[in-house]
């Protein structure tokens, strides 16, 4: 973070002692000796390994399997086909907890995509596993593939309807409108990529199924399994301590889980099965391809009068999948007349699924690269067309903003960038070399989502004092942030606390994704904290055996792990020496965000499913986090290269819990934003719907040598209505206008506007 | 990965009498490895050479190297008398994976890289090279990695190294060993294979040969440069190279050798682009001339159009560099 010590506020500058400050993450020291243990780390004894094996049509039928050769293949244990894989049962909807679709085919012969799994081998080592599968003859009836949004055959799709906008008139406001753009823009299959893969390791005792597996959401999770297996939803464990990456992709249980704990089950011993790079292409979806036309109007100033957008978005045939284009279209500036439609194109892909930043990502994409094109078509700055046009309020539902610093964002990244010494023409800055130099700005927004959970808080006998919490931490800081959240409102060091996450058996934990996780657990660890400081002071004036029992004392204080009179710090007795003194082994406090009176059953559903997610403002105002990127960009315009060459990004995310962590998440959407911009994209055998690129040597992400500096500053303030600790969202925000800021600076740098993604070589090759 | 046998090596002989009985020759196994890995090569047995004596840069007689077919490629591109006489095989080295990678790769093995074809390394799909007669799927599918030049209705793939386009530039030859006691010496054009009907072999070399080193002639010009352009600027195949080397004698130029990655099943080398240079003053329009020359002969296959006027321009970009005063 920039100057983090000058901040006055939205961190701890202003006097809060821990939560707030620029702490080095806890896990970090055991990440960087490899002591950190993940899932697929696990290697419990009598352990068995598995693997998925592809189906290589795009779409048809599996006739047969042969699958004698592998079943005679050294140390094979068991061959699972669509023939002879048990049905398991059918896990309660993850949308609201009504009964669910039915019975889980593991392996239907149907098949839907390329690269659907159609078999698994287990067998006593992973190298025998693969000797195997390769020796499996699977017979296909083959049908018409429609392999993406591109094809001819694929169709205008089918409405939506649930996101459609109607406000005002604006096919009327856009004919009356001064000045007018419309453009298409396209944006490909995306894909997470984690540097973990999936996978998952499974064992039974009984009828208790422990999963070790990389997880967003591990109740959710557990209750697939439960279903799946039809045990009791208790009888699942599931632990992902911690989790390498997971962008989205790691919300819901898979095939490669239900084949560990199958083959765990049948076998009576552990199995692993491993999710290869290449099957990570397929065995779940990436971010949905889309296109959207955007034709905006506005007046002599520059304000907008009108949005109309026509998007579709991929999905599978079998999954209707929305992402959404309107996420960021409908409420970053002030439109009074907004018409929205989206369809969606049905294809032979695996279904998408959530992506950092879903929906937000290719809405401002569209947006904010149209809004460059209102800017440069009415001779307006771009910064100052966006000034003109800020919302005041939720155009969309009319509510107050929680907070909207969008503005600071957008001034004090001007000055820190220099925006003011920038040429409006394009193809009017050069480098020494003579390349072109390019200055584009673009803006974004996350909105936030809530959800509810519990935290534990626990002190032992000897001090140790333990937060437990089932969320997790993929890499963003959980750990850290919780020690901090406890030790201010318990007094103590964030160094004396233990954070014990990712394990089913913890109190309930809300999802990690929609960037809330660090928002509600903060505010939950604090409560639990806070009772628990209260429950310490109240033994310590009223346990027999406490020093401070009958010192008349009205309370006391807990400074640094000490309890004490609240003015004298001289008579201070450690907790443990209390605990001893009053003879408690153990003092547990679990604090939760339920509504009062809810029922267990309804705990679990909203634990489980997406039905416990809600807007957190209660309708009073509207929450979203802001952020502006400004960017350079060099064109080589012989050989269509563009590097960026320096980024300065503000973000209003409220009070941040931790800058030093929070700056990590800002610039690593950033380099996701840049890799989306300029070298991302699934593509797609036009025959087959084959990814082709389905590795790491083809799908590029970018290198260090891409990335050049990254500043980021905050402008946030402590936003109490977003959350109890006054954060709003953090993790997904920096990946929001980085693509559509490169593109508007390479329009800047050479006139040409780039509207289809990835901003790669052929593209400009293409166009100059 | 499938069980194979493993043997190191102990003599030259060893390793010939091996790879005659069908073993796979590895060196720094960079490539070798990830194949195996894919099972997009499962060889039942290998055989490890890095034992072997072949490690050295020497000075050859009449000026010019005898570079050692297990150097590693960053020893290469660090050697002195490369960077000194040969600047565009260090650049072209370094242009190449990453340093880890560099570290463990050789000399030898570098020209032996396989194609990055997405068909070739996707076991499901048919593939000439990896099983001859099954067909070529890279046809009608996603070619933008793929040849313009030289390819065959079996075959469109290109060869990714970087190394080996600067060494055909620089006219180096490839000593080979072969079982009987022979010596070959040949330059990377007679090594190398187009594709035809037998894209699964790549060069000349029978089982049981053994590369022993490149021998690189005295540096044929001063001039010099390996120009590469990839998507990203790191650890990214080229999408186009180009490496060039000549002389500018009394304002024109003189002996230009100009070679080609990532446009073809070899580093490509056009000896009618050379002629019509030779001797010439550097204009732009000569360069342009030049430039539509080499890419007359172009062959697209679609998706790779984008490379023609990228390999234009990267060729007048070099030329212009070379020339310059």
């Amino acid at each position: 973070m920039t100057d983090p010590t000058k901040r006055k506020h939205g961190d701890a500058s202003d006097g809060a002692l821990h939560l707030g400050s620029p702490l080095a993450r806890v896990d970090g020291d055991r990440k960087v000796r490899g002591e950190a243990a993940y899932a697929l780390d696990a290697a419990p004894a009598g352990l068995a390994h598995g693997v998925l094996v592809r189906g290589t049509i795009g779409a048809g039928t599996v006739l047969s399997v042969d699958a004698a050769s592998a079943r005679q293949s050294p140390g094979v244990l068991m061959v699972f086909t669509p023939f002879d894989t048990p049905v398991l049962g059918a896990p309660d909807s993850f949308l609201d907890g009504t009964p669910g679709e039915g019975p889980f085919h593991v392996f239907p012969a149907s098949i839907l995509h390329w690269g659907q799994a159609v078999a698994a081998v287990i067998a006593e080592t992973r190298q025998q596993a693969e000797t195997a599968a390769a020796l499996l003859r699977i017979d296909y009836a083959p049908g018409d593939v429609v392999p993406s949004i591109l094809s001819k055959d694929a169709g205008p799709g089918v409405p939506v309807g649930a996101v459609d906008i109607d406000r005002g008139d604006a096919e009327a406001a856009l004919a009356g409108s001064v000045f007018r753009v419309e453009a298409t823009y396209e944006t490909p299959r995306e894909y997470h990529v984690p540097i973990e893969p999936h996978g998952a390791v499974a064992w039974w005792e009984g009828d208790r199924l422990t999963v070790r597996e990389p997880s967003q959401w591990i109740d959710a999770m557990a209750r697939t399994y439960a279903g799946w297996f039809g045990i009791p939803f208790e009888n699942v464990r599931l632990i992902s301590h911690f989790v390498g990456g997971g962008f989205g992709s790691k919300v819901t249980a898979m095939t490669h889980g239900a084949v560990a704990a199958l083959a765990a089950r049948e076998l009576g011993r552990p199995v692993k099965v491993a999710v290869t790079r290449a099957q990570n292409f397929t065995a779940h979806g990436g971010r949905a391809a889309t296109r959207q036309t955007l034709r905006l109007g506005a007046d002599a100033d520059g304000r907008l009068k009108a949005i109309v957008q026509d998007g579709e978005s991929e999905t599978s045939v079998f999954v209707p999948f929305v992402e959404q284009l309107n996420a960021a279209t409908s409420v970053m500036y002030d439109v009074p007349n907004l018409r929205s439609r989206q369809r969606l194109v049905h294809v032979n892909t695996v279904t998408p699924a959530h992506m950092r930043a879903p929906g937000k990502h290719p809405s401002a994409f569209g947006l904010e690269s149209a809004i460059d094109e209102l800017a440069h078509l009415a001779g307006i700055d771009p910064v100052e067309l966006r000034l003109r046009n800020e919302a005041g309020f939720n155009p969309q539902t009319g509510q107050p903003w929680s907070s909207r610093r969008l503005r600071e964002a957008l001034v004090e990244g001007a000055r820190r960038f220099g925006w003011k010494d920038r040429p409006a023409a394009p193809r009017s800055m050069r480098d020494a070399d003579g390349a072109f130099l390019g200055w584009g700005v673009a803006a974004g927004l996350f909105p936030a989502l809530d959800h509810f959970g519990e935290a534990g808080l626990r002190v032992d006998a000897d001090g140790s004092i333990e937060v437990l919490s089932a969320g997790i931490d993929m890499g963003t800081g959980t750990y850290t942030i919780l020690a901090q959240a406890a030790a201010d409102a318990l007094g103590v060091l964030p160094g004396d606390v233990t954070v014990r996450l990712g394990d089913s058996e913890l109190p309930s934990g809300p999802l990690a994704g929609n960037s809330l996780l660090a928002g509600v657990m903060t505010g939950l660890v604090h409560k639990a904290a806070a009772a628990m400081r209260e429950t310490i002071i109240g033994l310590a004036l009223t346990e027999q055996g406490s020093p401070f029992r009958g010192s008349e004392l009205n309370t006391l204080d807990i400074t640094r792990g000490r309890i004490h009179p609240t003015l004298d710090e001289g008579r201070a007795v450690p907790i443990a020496d209390l605990l001893k003194a009053i003879g408690r082994d153990r003092i547990e406090r679990i604090e939760d965000n339920f509504p009062a009176g809810t029922s267990a059953q309804e705990r679990h559903r909203i634990m489980t499913t997406v039905a416990g997610l809600r807007p957190p403002d209660g309708g009073v105002s509207s929450v979203a986090s802001w952020c502006a990127h400004f960017v350079e960009v060099k064109v080589d315009e012989d050989f269509g290269t563009v590097r960026v060459r320096r980024v300065v990004s503000g973000f209003d995310c409220g009070r941040l819990y931790n800058p030093h962590l929070a700056a990590s998440q800002f610039r690593g959407g950033i380099v996701m934003g840049i890799g989306q911009a300029l070298l991302e994209g699934g593509r797609v055998d036009p025959r087959d719907g084959r990814i082709v690129n389905d590795n790491l040597g083809d799908y590029l992400i970018p290198t260090n040598a891409d990335i050049p500096d990254i500043e980021v500053f905050s402008v946030g303030e402590p936003d109490f209505r977003a959350a109890p600790m006054g954060g709003k969202p953090v993790g997904e925000i920096g990946i929001v206008g980085v693509a559509p800021a490169i593109c508007n600076a390479v329009f800047h740098a050479t006139g040409q506007r780039i509207r289809r993604l990835p901003l790669d070589i052929a593209a400009l090759l293409s166009t100059n | 990965m499938r069980p194979f046998e493993f043997t190191r090596a102990e003599s030259a002989a060893d390793a010939m009498r091996l790879a005659g009985d069908g073993a796979t020759i590895i060196a720094g196994g960079t490539n070798l490895l990830d194949l195996m890995k894919l099972e997009v090569m499962a060889p039942q047995a290998l055989v490890d050479i890095n034992r072997l004596d072949l490690g050295d840069i020497d000075e050859a007689e009449g000026g010019g190297l005898r570079i050692g077919a297990l150097v590693r490629n960053s020893d290469l591109a660090a050697d002195r008398r490369v960077r000194d006489a040969y600047p565009m095989l260090a650049e072209a080295l370094l242009a190449g994976a990453s340093g880890q990678l560099r570290n463990k790769a050789t000399t030898g093995g570098n020209l032996l890289q396989r194609t990055r074809c997405y068909y070739y390394y996707d076991t499901a799909m048919p593939c000439n090279k990896r099983e001859p007669g099954s067909g070529c799927q890279a046809i009608g599918g996603i070619t933008r990695l793929h040849a313009l030049f030289g390819a065959s209705e079996h075959c469109i793939a290109t060869h990714p190294s970087d190394m080996a386009v600067a060494l055909r530039a620089l006219d180096a030859r490839v000593e080979i060993q072969s079982q009987d006691g022979v010596t070959r010496m040949l330059p990377l054009g007679d090594f190398y294979r187009l594709p035809g009907d037998t894209p699964h072999i790549e060069t000349v070399l029978v089982p049981g040969d053994l590369i022993t080193a490149v021998l690189l002639p005295a540096p044929a010009g001063a001039r010099q440069t390996y120009r590469k352009v990839r998507d990203r600027a790191s650890y990214a195949f080229a999408l186009v190279s180009v490496a060039g080397v000549l002389d500018v004698e009394d304002g024109r130029i003189v002996r230009p050798a100009l070679a080609f990655g990532g446009v073809g099943h070899m580093p490509w080398r056009n000896p009618e682009v050379e002629a019509l240079l030779e001797g010439e003053a550097p204009s732009v329009d000569l360069f342009a001339e030049a430039a539509a020359r080499l890419v007359a002969e172009a062959e697209p296959q679609g998706g790779n159009a984008f490379k023609i006027p990228l390999l234009r321009r990267t060729l007048q970009a070099v030329l212009r560099e070379l020339t310059e005063a």
